[in-house]
C-alpha cells in the first residue's frame, strides 16, 4: 500500500494502482469520459482528468498516472479547470445538445460535467460545429447517433472484451470519425441480441437500443 | 447493377479469394492486402473487406476502421470519368470547395462516391502541380485550369453529349446493315 495527498486528503491505494482510479475509489471526483475500471492502456483522449502532480511541470492525464508513495496532486487548480473546461467546451461544440429530448437526459455524462465544472451546456466562446453525420439504422438491434457520439470508445471496449472480437468499432479519422458496425448482419443477429453491453456504458446515450428491431426476414 | 456488372463483381471476388490465399495470416498483411485489392479494382467492395477479415481472423469492423481511416482507399467502383477537384493550398485559396460543391451537386454524388450508372465519380486531390491555373479539376487526363461554378455544367453536358453520339452513331450502324 502506498500513501498520498490529493487535495490535502490523505488515501491509501495499492501500488502501481491509477491514480484516476484511486481518486475515484476515494470519493474525489475528477471529471473523466473515456476511462473505464480495468482498462489496462487509458487512451486518454477526452483530456478532461487532468490534475496537478508536485514535481511536474504541467498538469498531467491522472488516468495515465501510477501512483507513488508521497504523491501530491491537486485536483482543483485554476491551471487543471482551465484545460478541462476547454475540453469540455470543445466535446460540446459538436454535441447536439437537446436534453430534453435526449434518453440520457440526467443520467449523462456531460450534464454530470458540465454541473461539477460549473459550466453552461450553452456555448459562449465557440461557435457550435456540429457534425454532418446520418443516423446508423442498419444495425438489427441498435442505433448510433454520431451527433450525441463523444467518441470515448468504452463500447468498442466493452465490447471486445466481452466478445472477443468487437461487433463495433472506430471509422474514418479526424472530424469524421464515428462507430461503426460494419461487419456480418447474421453475426450480429447472433451476438448482440442479449448483449447490449455497448448501449449500457454509453455515458451520452449515443448508443440506443431499438425499440423494434429490424430483423430481416429469413 | 446489370447482368454483366453483377458477373464482374463475382469475378473479383473469386480473385480476391485466391489472392487472399497467397498471404498468411497475420494481421500485419492487413495493409499489403488492402493495397493489393485497392491496386488491382481501384476500390474496396463491402464483400471484400469481410473476406479479408475472415482470412485473417479480424472482426469485419477492425478491417473497415483500417481501411477508412486512410484516404488511399476507396469504397465505390471508380466511374468511367473521373472528376478530381483540386483542393491543394492555391485552388482552396481561388474557391476549389465551391467547383467541388458544383459538381457535388450537379451529379448528386459526395467525393469519393460514383454515380448510380457508373458514369462519373468525384475525389478531391491534394495538388495537381498547376497552381498558376487554380482552381483546377481534372476529368480524365484533361486538367480544366481557371475554373468556375458555371463551367461545372459546360464539362458534364459536353460528356453527356459525347455518350448521346456514340450512341446515336451505333444505332445507325445498326440499323445500316
Amino acid at each position: 500500500m502506498v500513501t498520498l495527498i490529493v487535495d490535502n486528503q490523505e488515501i491509501e491505494t495499492q501500488e502501481g494502482s491509477n491514480l484516476l482510479q484511486a481518486c475515484l475509489d476515494n470519493g474525489i471526483y475528477i471529471p473523466n469520459l473515456c476511462y473505464l475500471s480495468g482498462i489496462e492502456d487509458p487512451p486518454g483522449s477526452c483530456r478532461l482528468c487532468f490534475v496537478e502532480i508536485e514535481g511536474y511541470d504541467q498538469p498531467r492525464t491522472s488516468c495515465r498516472v501510477r501512483v507513488q508513495q508521497g504523491m501530491v496532486v491537486k485536483t482543483n487548480t485554476e491551471h487543471v479547470r482551465r484545460l478541462q473546461k476547454t475540453a469540455f467546451e470543445l466535446l460540446l461544440s459538436t454535441h447536439h445538445v437537446d436534453c430534453r429530448n435526449c434518453p440520457a437526459n440526467k443520467k449523462c455524462e456531460l450534464q454530470r460535467i458540465a454541473k461539477f465544472l460549473h459550466f453552461g451546456l450553452k456555448l459562449k466562446r465557440l461557435e457550435p460545429l456540429e457534425r454532418d453525420i446520418e443516423v446508423e439504422h442498419e444495425h438489427p438491434f441498435l442505433e448510433y447517433i454520431p451527433t450525441r457520439c463523444v467518441l470515448c470508445g468504452k463500447c468498442v471496449f466493452v465490447c471486445r472484451k466481452r466478445n472477443g472480437q468487437p461487433m463495433l468499432s472506430f471509422a474514418k479519422r479526424g472530424f469524421d470519425t464515428v462507430i461503426s458496425f460494419f461487419g456480418e448482419k447474421d453475426k450480429a443477429l447472433d451476438v448482440c441480441k442479449e448483449c447490449y453491453a455497448c448501449a449500457e456504458i454509453c455515458p451520452v446515450g449515443a448508443l440506443l437500443v431499438k425499440d423494434s428491431p429490424n430483423i430481416p426476414n429469413p | 447493377m446489370n447482368l454483366s456488372a453483377e458477373t464482374e463483381e463475382k469475378a473479383m471476388f473469386d480473385d480476391i479469394a485466391s489472392m487472399l490465399r497467397t498471404f498468411e495470416e497475420k494481421r500485419e498483411n492487413l495493409m499489403p492486402i488492402l493495397q493489393e485489392i485497392q491496386e488491382k479494382y481501384r476500390y474496396l467492395a463491402p464483400p471484400a473487406l469481410q473476406m479479408v477479415a475472415k482470412h485473417l481472423r479480424l472482426s469485419s469492423c477492425d478491417v473497415y476502421g483500417v481501411a477508412t481511416f486512410y484516404n488511399q482507399f476507396r469504397f465505390n467502383p471508380p466511374g468511367k470519368h473521373q472528376i478530381k477537384v483540386c483542393l491543394g493550398t492555391a485552388c482552396h485559396v481561388r474557391g476549389g470547395d465551391i467547383i467541388l460543391e458544383n459538381f457535388e451537386r450537379k451529379l448528386e454524388i459526395q467525393a469519393g462516391q460514383t454515380t448510380p450508372d457508373r458514369e462519373f465519380s468525384i475525389d478531391r486531390v491534394a495538388c495537381v502541380g498547376c497552381c498558376a491555373l487554380a482552381p483546377v479539376a481534372i476529368v480524365d487526363d484533361t486538367v480544366y485550369g481557371h475554373m468556375a461554378p458555371s463551367k461545372v455544367e459546360g464539362v458534364i453536358l459536353g460528356f453527356e453529349i459525347e455518350k448521346e453520339r456514340k450512341e446515336r452513331e451505333k444505332q445507325d450502324s445498326e440499323s445500316q446493315e
